[in-house]
């Protein structure tokens, strides 16, 4: 297992390679010069000039690429001009916040689209089968932005029941010492209550948003996956048998429906992490998306490639961790890279 | 049976659904706090603390302008609606508590009792060692002290522990007013020296992260791209003690959410909303909102005159006159600026900018200065415009368009990311454009300097040349610097004349600035870097 687990790593290091230079050209190709814009709005020539130096952006490419390779072997991703923090630290805060954020979001959508998908499936053309069609199809139709601002306007401008759309805690909150960077977790561990119910209280909407909008490929493959089952013989010999449905749904049918449904929830969990740019804008939520995004409306180079390194790491991660649960599944699978 | 399971299900579901959410409900020591504690909600926050750095970008002035003191400041005058307006012409103390002007030089008295937030006293070393810092370090800052012709670190002098004296290079009316701006705060420099480098040697990189200053506020907390938190400094001695004790500053990138914020009470104060919610919040009373004009501010439409058809005098007033002036004003604007254009006709040129042209939307005219200069049918071209600002720039760009068309004029419109727009500028090739110039100090010959002057600046983006304006700017210049009242007005009126006449540039209205506060909120006060300055704010 381990040598598996290390011979599928050692596969990702040239897709990482390529991530490495690709990124480095695509940054260098993108319109706007970064000299021109950190100059201000008052500079003149010899001042953009001046800026283009201290940058290091006079350098021929290849030296630019050498010297890139080489702090990021030494661990130094760079450091942000739009914020002017090391890349590597703003990463390791705002990590947490996404991956907190996406998980939850993930589960929240579990939780209802597993469920939701096994019904539908085993009444087809009910009214649940319709219930899920409709709420799944307008889930994913609606951009994420726009339910996540309609949430906002319903349930804390007209209502008032969630706390203002303001990060991570209450502005009058402090953080908890960083233990995981999991706030539901760090408070936990340090006790402080209220500070969880806090941190809860704001994950809420942002978390909900992003499950509606990944209901609908979840619910959706668990219907199809558990209707292909639910039609197979060997589900037709355990009714015959006189298994009780329960048993024969729970039991037999839906951990054999699961497989597709595992690739679909890593499938789901990467474009979770970009859906999480637009949420997070909507929830001033201190996440790398957002970080991303603001870097790259500044041609602010070094975050941007480290959003793109990092996201790269995480899905050879995400793919390994999907391989090994298949094994788990369904012990046919065997692990062979 | 199968009733039952459905029943379960659908019940876990619900369970699943349901989850706390709980109002908060303030503890009696958190509502104490929050009366103490303004919190801003704007969509951007600094990337620098220090003015001095690179790149440091405009929310970066706010924080400055509050944790670091000048040698001087501005007096508060009323302005528009009664609102509390800083006083081009009054000076006061700050760090000073003596200024003595002389032909030459400008002598500094220091105080005695001011104080760095590390407790070490602020000394005419320092001060001299923070001026010499920002005409040297280069960008910003050292431009902006050269527009008040302050160059060289020569012109700073240490007469004794408590006395500064600034040399003149030669006499300009602006050098007093520039040691006013932002950029000549003074630097703990022991501090700021021990955490220097060989390759840093101003120590831009500890100031990057901390403000080493002796102002009102310092900074506790910051979190780039998240939050700036700022304390006030209880020993601050340049001024009453602020009555504000915390500043809590949270980017909010959504502006629907920023004015939920506001209107649910949750925040005290924001600016760069969009001008509808502006126009919306003010109609409905439940804040405050402030609106006032940029001082020394224009948005303009620019016409690059080295190129046809623009090169044309005609072309160009035909398009002053197909400007949709009062559409833009109604429609983009909502009526939140001062229109630029319609004076009547009889009325004389003041000594003043901005000041309105006498253009207004007239097509007839338009159409036969367009035939006349050999366009009856029109030409194409681009208009473009920095996407940055796109809520006022893309609706302002539709509408000339559509007027533009009328001409038979085809115009594409060209959206140039932020980070592009000042390249763009630079390269002087875009042949029509929108933008917005504001200047610091409030003088016309500032702005006609860097905008419409033969040397052909950054903001000269029409690449205007006219042997005719240079010589109306410079004696303006020189008139102001020796006090020649009268030959001074006649230069000002000159220039604004002759930019009217030959409009390689078309004013369309004084933009205002817009801050929404709540009701509670008092002591706001307009700067001429349009930033907040905590130390007059209350909250009642």
């Amino acid at each position: 297992m381990l040598a598996l687990i290390g011979k599928r790593l050692l596969f990702a290091i040239p897709s990482l390679i390529g991530v490495v230079i690709v990124t480095f050209l695509l940054t260098r190709a993108l319109p706007g010069d970064p000299a021109a814009y950190f100059a201000g709005p008052a500079a003149t020539k010899e001042a953009v000039e001046q800026i283009r130096k201290k940058l290091g952006f006079d350098k021929p490419l290849i030296e630019q690429f050498f010297h890139y390779t080489n702090d990021l072997a030494h661990g130094d991703f760079g450091t942000s001009l739009t914020t002017g923090q090391p890349v590597a630290v703003e990463l390791r805060s705002r990590l947490p916040a996404s991956a907190e954020l996406t998980l939850l979001g993930l589960v929240v959508s579990i939780v209802i689209a597993i469920p939701l998908g096994v019904l539908a499936a085993t009444r087809p053309g009910s009214w649940i089968d319709h219930l899920c069609r409709v709420t799944t199809t307008a889930g994913v139709s609606l951009p994420v932005f726009f339910t996540g601002l309609v949430l906002v306007y319903v349930f804390y401008f007209r209502l008032g029941w969630s706390p203002a759309p303001l990060g991570r805690l209450d502005v009058f909150y402090t953080a908890p010492p960083t233990v995981t960077g999991f706030y539901l977790i760090d408070t936990l561990i340090a006790r402080d209550f209220e500070a969880f119910r806090s941190a809860l209280s704001q994950l809420i909407l942002p978390a909900v948003t992003l499950a509606i909008f990944s209901l609908a490929p979840i619910a959706r493959m668990t219907r199809a996956s558990m209707l292909a089952v639910l039609a197979s013989d060997f589900v037709r010999t355990a009714r015959a048998s006189g298994l009780s449905p329960g048993k024969v749904i729970v039991t037999y049918a839906f951990r054999n429906a699961m497989l597709p449904v595992i690739t679909t929830l890593s499938m789901v969990f990467s474009f979770l992490l970009g859906a999480n740019v637009l949420v997070e804008k909507v929830f001033a939520w201190p996440g790398i998306g957002s970080y991303a995004v603001e870097a790259l409306i500044a041609s602010d180079f070094a975050p941007v490639q480290g959003f793109v390194l990092t996201m790269a790491v995480m899905y050879v991660l995400l793919n390994l961790l999907i391989d090994i649960l298949y094994g788990v599944i369904d012990p046919r699978v065997r692990l062979e890279g | 049976m199968k009733r039952r399971d459905f029943l379960k299900s659908v019940s876990g579901i619900a369970a699943g659904a349901l989850a706390p959410t709980a109002p908060a409900i303030w503890s009696p020591a958190k509502a104490d706090a929050r009366s103490e504690t303004l919190l801003i909600v704007s969509e951007g926050g600094p990337n620098n603390l220090d003015i001095h750095g690179v790149g440091t970008n405009v929310p970066g002035y706010e924080v400055s302008w509050n944790c670091y003191d000048r040698l001087i400041s501005h007096e508060m005058k009323s302005g528009p609606g009664g609102v509390p307006y800083y006083d081009r012409d009054k000076f006061k103390p700050e760090l000073a508590e003596d200024i003595s002007v002389g032909d030459m030089s400008v002598t500094f008295r220091l105080r005695k009792d001011a104080k760095f937030h590390d407790g070490t006293p602020v000394t005419a070393k320092d001060v001299k060692w923070s001026l010499d810092r920002a005409v040297s370090v280069g960008g910003f800052p050292t431009f902006q002290m050269s527009a008040g012709s302050l160059t060289k670190p020569e012109q700073f002098v240490v007469v004794d522990d408590a006395t500064v004296r600034v040399d003149f290079l030669k006499k300009d009316r602006l050098t007093v007013p520039d040691l006013a701006v932002i950029v000549p705060c003074v630097v703990n420099s022991e501090l700021v020296k021990k955490n220097a480098s060989e390759k840093d040697p101003w120590g831009l990189e500890f100031t990057k992260q901390q403000t080493a200053g002796s102002g009102a506020y310092k900074v506790t907390k910051w979190t780039a791209g998240t939050e700036v938190v700022m304390e006030r400094n209880d020993a601050w001695a340049c001024g009453p003690m602020p009555k504000i004790r915390r500043v809590i500053w949270r980017m909010v990138p959504q502006a629907g959410n920023r004015r939920a914020l506001l209107e649910r009470g949750d925040a005290d104060i924001s600016y760069e909303l969009p001008f509808k919610d502006f126009q919306e919040m003010k109609a409905n009373g439940k804040l405050n909102v402030v609106s006032l004009p940029f001082s020394n501010g224009i948005q303009y439409i620019g016409m690059n005159v080295t190129k046809p058809p623009f090169d044309n005098l005609k072309v160009r007033q035909a398009m002053a006159y197909a400007m949709p002036y009062q559409k833009i004003m109604d429609a983009v604007l909502f009526g939140l600026a001062n229109p630029m254009f319609g004076a009547p006709k009889d009325r004389p040129t003041d000594v003043a900018w901005p000041q309105p042209t006498k253009y207004v939307t007239d097509m007839e005219k338009a159409k036969a200065l367009l035939a006349e200069a050999g366009y009856a049918n029109g030409f194409e071209t681009t208009i473009s415009f920095d996407l940055n600002f796109a809520g006022v720039n893309e609706p302002l760009c539709v509408l000339v368009q559509e007027s533009l068309a009328q001409l038979g004029i085809k115009t594409t419109i060209n959206k140039v990311p932020g980070a592009n727009w000042r390249t763009e500028l630079n390269k002087k090739e875009m042949p029509l454009f929108t933008n917005v110039f504001s200047g610091w100090l409030d003088y016309p010959e500032y702005f006609f300097y860097w905008c419409y002057h033969g040397n052909n600046s950054v903001f000269n983006t029409m690449s205007y040349k006219s042997p005719e304006m240079d010589k109306l700017i410079d004696g303006a210049r020189t008139a102001a610097a020796t006090g020649d009242t009268a030959a001074y007005d006649a230069d000002v009126k000159g220039f604004v004349d002759l930019a009217f006449a030959d409009i390689p540039r078309i004013p369309l209205y004084q933009p205002f600035v817009n801050v929404a506060m709540q009701k509670n909120v008092t002591g706001y006060e307009y700067w001429f870097h349009r930033r907040l300055d905590y130390r007059a704010m209350a909250k009642g």
